[in-house]
């Protein structure tokens, strides 16, 4: 890899149980996996055993689903003592998470939810990160999500809120161009001023991924190869960051790891051309 | 509206898709069902997951309809999904109250996957008992150690179903007895004891002596047969990993 952007953390691929012998057995091409933090904030057993093993040979970084940055109450404290405890372990390359909520009342709805783009919605969110933060003791990243609703009484799109939220926390971004794209479209925004929008500077890693026609709506299924209009997004973004850290999620319908390797090296052939 | 209503109104329409938390949200149906859809999808996938061989006992509507009934009347409250499966069983009771043979299964599963990833703990070295004074020993189980109650074939059951073989009849057993679960190093196990095995066990979960050990087995077999149980026990739970760790008070 070579580039001027002392950030840049190279090629990677999201680490799925089904490609576990892979990353173990050989030596695969990539330059970090990512995994879902929440499948290893247990005690113990094999699943931590293998991060262990696979955080040997790669970089690993820790991407949450559960964090609840945007709930209204506050975070989990038992939540970030686990998480915190995975962080030293591991010694991340990157902690990122989501801008959404999933929890309320003592109620968890285990799905990425989304957040109004409000003043007060703001605040919360800002006083959520800095706790985060604290607790970590280090910067996280929070990642655009896909979604499928959006609020009435919003006061700013969801690129004046990310940048807010940035200029406000100290946190930095991970650019999901698939969830602009489909929210772009289920929203009819222009994905382009997303990408405009945004604080270049502060974007340390991207998403790749597929989605699914829904009725009506694009939904953010991560079950089939990134699609053309994604990877021309991706070029722009590319074009307006500079070479960032780029990997491929796929979550269902997963495929031998030779094809997302091959799905990877797009990204690579994209990223060499700036 | 402020945040917190916001997001009250949101789990209201998840939990109970009312009309009235739709229009608080806003009325955009398409958007709401998506997150309606994926709320109960993901739960449904998450108790198909924990409890697959349940799942093929009671066949595939039936534990469906379990689950919906489950997750209409019990939302999820942990940080977790892990934690969800637990709340299951009580379900299971009150849809089929009748059948003890489900509600074993259930808790086999269950068992199995919170060995899965319970705490690690290194098998002991022989030379920890070289020294011992056997008077004043306190063992320590293995902390993915889980027990419960037996009364029905559901070991064998849940055996057959895991091998994927043709399972036997539920039957109740002529004498009741009890399960362990457990993991040995990366692997979890089960196995089906007496009645006399699983109390011995269950005592030494809660105190840890090994003369209360050998206490309890007297009173029960008499002075000899007692004592030479407790060391039966001891070395089968030895050898099998049940006991990680061993110190003197
Ligand atoms: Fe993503």
């Amino acid at each position: 890899m070579s580039t001027s952007n002392p950030h840049f953390s190279g090629y990677g691929l999201g680490l799925r149980k089904e490609h576990y012998c892979d990353f173990l057995e050989t030596s695969v091409p990539v330059d970090f996996v990512e995994v879902i933090s929440e499948n290893f904030m247990v005690a113990g057993g094999q699943p931590r055993h293998i991060l262990r093993q696979v955080r040997e040979r790669y970089p690993v970084a820790l991407h949450g689903v559960s964090m609840s940055i945007g709930t209204a109450e506050g975070l989990d404290t038992d939540y970030l003592r686990r998480l915190k405890s995975l962080v030293d372990e591991i010694e991340p390359l990157f902690v990122s998470d989501h801008l959404s909520w999933s929890r309320s009342g003592g109620f968890n709805a285990h799905d990425l939810l989304p957040v109004p783009y409000t003043d007060e919605a703001l605040d919360r969110v800002c006083a959520n990160i800095h706790q985060a933060q604290d607790v970590l003791g280090r910067t996280m990243l929070f990642e655009n999500p896909s979604s499928y609703l959006a609020f009435e009484g919003a006061c700013m799109t969801e690129w004046e809120f990310i940048t807010a939220m940035a200029r406000r926390t100290g946190c930095e971004l991970l650019l999901d161009v698939n969830n602009v794209f489909v929210s772009a479209s289920n929203h009819g925004f222009d994905a382009l001023a997303f990408l405009d929008g945004i604080p270049a500077e502060r974007v340390r890693q991207v998403h790749l991924a597929g989605h699914s026609q829904g009725r009506d709506i694009l939904i953010d299924s991560h079950d089939s190869p990134v699609c053309t209009g994604v990877w021309e997004l991706y070029a722009r973004a590319m074009q307006r960051l500079g070479p960032v850290a780029t990997m491929i999620e796929r979550d269902d319908e997963i495929p031998p790891l030779a094809e997302l390797l091959q799905e990877l090296s797009m990204a690579r052939t994209l990223g060499a051309a700036l | 509206m402020n945040l917190a209503q916001l997001q009250q109104a949101f789990r209201r329409w998840l939990v109970n898709a009312s009309d009235e938390s739709a229009q608080l949200l806003g009325s955009n149906h398409v958007g709401l069902a998506v997150y309606q859809n994926n709320y109960r999808a993901q739960l449904v996938g998450c108790l198909e997951q924990a409890f697959p061989n349940l799942r093929r006992w009671l066949g595939e509507q039936a534990f469906l309809a379990a689950s919906i009934t489950h997750i209409d009347n019990h939302p999820p409250h942990a940080w977790t999904l892990d934690a969800y499966p637990e709340g299951f069983h009580a379900t299971l009771k009150d849809v089929f109250p009748q059948n003890p043979d489900v509600h074993e299964l259930a808790w086999i599963e269950s068992a199995l996957n919170e060995a899965f990833v319970a705490a690690d703990a290194q098998p002991l070295a022989l030379e920890a008992l070289a020294e011992l004074d056997w008077d004043t020993a306190v063992l320590q189980l293995t902390p993915s150690l889980r027990c419960h109650d037996l009364t029905t074939n559901a070991e064998a059951i849940w055996s057959a179903l895991w091998q994927e073989t043709c399972a036997p009849e539920a039957v109740m057993l002529e004498q009741a007895g009890g399960l362990l679960v457990w993991r040995r190093q990366f692997t979890s196990r089960l196995r089906q004891v007496d009645a006399l095995e699983l109390q011995a066990v269950q005592q030494v979960q809660a105190d840890g002596s090994f003369a209360g050990l050998c206490e309890f087995l007297v009173q029960r077999l008499g002075e000899d047969a007692g004592v030479m149980q407790a060391g039966e026990y001891l070395a089968a739970w030895l050898g099998s990993e049940l006991i990680v760790g061993v110190r003197d008070v």
